[in-house]
């Protein structure tokens, strides 16, 4: 077996005669504001996702009355509208934070790190797009579409 | 000089005198424990491995001790730094079982003596020979938070006075010895060594919650970096590391909410 113990800084930056300098700081506070979001973040998402879980499981029916038309129906809504629009990008967010927290740490090399998170940021951008776009266009009774595709209030008005 | 025979062991444990009278006095308890050393020589190989060391040790033993018979009774190229044996110095930090200890204070008796006593040198600094490591990323890190007062008015004609409440604030971080447990303790570290860790910010700590001192800000600014406390997961592994008891997680924190109420 090899030896094991990896020795850290092996890439030995040797600046003004001093072995093992740390790769320069950028001087900026992102790593700040990334920690205190983590907190903040995840104490409204606390608030956000319970109270959703209890309106689309407990209220009501429950769990039995969603489906299309409820998804639908709540969309209608600018409340739950904004409601979801905060849980996705939070979310999204403290989730991307995390995973990119988890990179940084667990990655030992420049180039697997950084291509890492270039795939973790384009699926973050591709997802909150998509999520938002979706909250805010959502049509359900697109009009010129097949009429049994569609569920069954369209037709009622 | 005569070299000591087979027989005769280099340092006879140690005993207290008790008179009869005295409940549990006596022969002090011996018992045979299973030595395993993590050895690495890279003038012979550059892979490490372990070596076994049958051992009789008695109740009063500490791993240092079982350390020092197989050295000097079994095979002398075992190497390990210790100074002061008596747990102030941090030179003996080493992973005993699994655990970052001082060598010199866990007794043997305390542990599982039925099965093998692992020792490794802490991890996530570069090995020299079986349990020696290169301190000088933990050094490093070390100096660049600048462990010493800095203080901008006129030097005094007497001491600098405090209050025995502003002393109070950073006792817990005056008591560090440098033993690099804590830091070699965090996975953080473990990765690639880039954290300035727990140790260095321990001793910032000290100095940044010092009245006496002036350069608290820059210190701040120092372990703001990415880096810096925002690397601090808070496992724990270095509150439990530290053989002084400090609260090591605890400093950072406050060394965290420090930068936050001065930036926010």
């Amino acid at each position: 077996m090899a030896q094991t113990i990896q020795p850290p800084r092996s890439y030995d930056n040797t600046k003004t005669g001093i072995k093992y300098n740390r790769t320069g700081g950028s001087g900026s506070n992102f790593e700040m504001i990334g920690w205190l979001f983590m907190r903040l973040s995840g104490i409204v998402l606390l608030v956000l996702i319970f109270v959703h879980l209890y309106v689309n499981l407990m209220v009501g029916d429950g769990i039995q009355a969603v489906d299309f038309g409820f998804v639908a129906g709540k969309w209608a809504d600018p409340f739950w509208q904004v409601w979801d629009l905060a849980m996705l990008w939070l979310a999204m967010l403290h989730g991307t934070n995390g995973v990119r927290t988890i990179i940084n740490d667990y990655a030992d090399k420049d180039g697997t790190r950084f291509w890492l998170k270039m795939i973790l940021y384009a699926a973050t951008v591709v997802i909150l797009v998509l999520g938002t776009l979706v909250i805010f266009t959502f049509n359900p009774c697109p009009p010129g579409a097949a009429a049994e595709l569609l569920p069954s209030f369209c037709s009622a008005s | 000089m005569s070299t000591p025979t087979k027989d005769e062991t280099a340092e006879p444990a140690s005993k207290v005198e008790l008179p009869e009278s005295v409940a549990g006095s006596g022969e002090i308890p011996s018992f045979e424990i299973t030595l395993r050393v993590r050895r690495y020589n890279p003038e012979f190989s550059d892979e490490a491995h372990w070596d076994d060391f049958q051992l009789t040790m008695y109740g009063t033993d500490r791993v240092l001790d079982a350390l020092h018979k197989a050295k000097w009774e079994h095979d002398g190229s075992v190497s390990f730094r210790r100074s002061c044996a008596h747990g102030v110095c941090g030179s003996d930090a080493m992973r005993i079982n699994g655990r970052n200890r001082l060598a010199c204070k866990v007794l043997l008796k305390d542990l599982d003596t039925s099965k093998p006593i692992t020792v490794e040198p802490i991890k996530g600094l570069p090995v020299e020979k079986d349990l020696i490591v290169d301190m000088e990323p933990f050094f490093q890190s070390y100096r660049e938070i600048m462990p010493f007062l800095m203080n901008n008015s006129h030097t005094p004609t007497k001491e600098r006075l405090q209050s025995s409440e502003e002393r109070e604030r950073f006792d817990d971080t005056t008591k560090c010895i440098l033993c690099a447990a804590c830091t070699s303790s965090c996975p953080v570290f473990w990765t690639d060594g880039q954290y300035f860790g727990p140790a260095a910010i321990v001793n910032a700590h000290r100095f940044i919650f010092d009245s006496r001192d002036d350069a608290g800000d820059m210190r701040l600014e120092i372990l703001n970096d990415k880096e810096g406390v925002w690397r601090c997961r808070t496992t724990f592994n270095c509150t439990d590391a530290c053989p002084r008891g400090i609260q090591v997680t605890k400093a950072i924190a406050e060394v965290k909410q420090a930068i936050l109420s001065r930036k926010v």
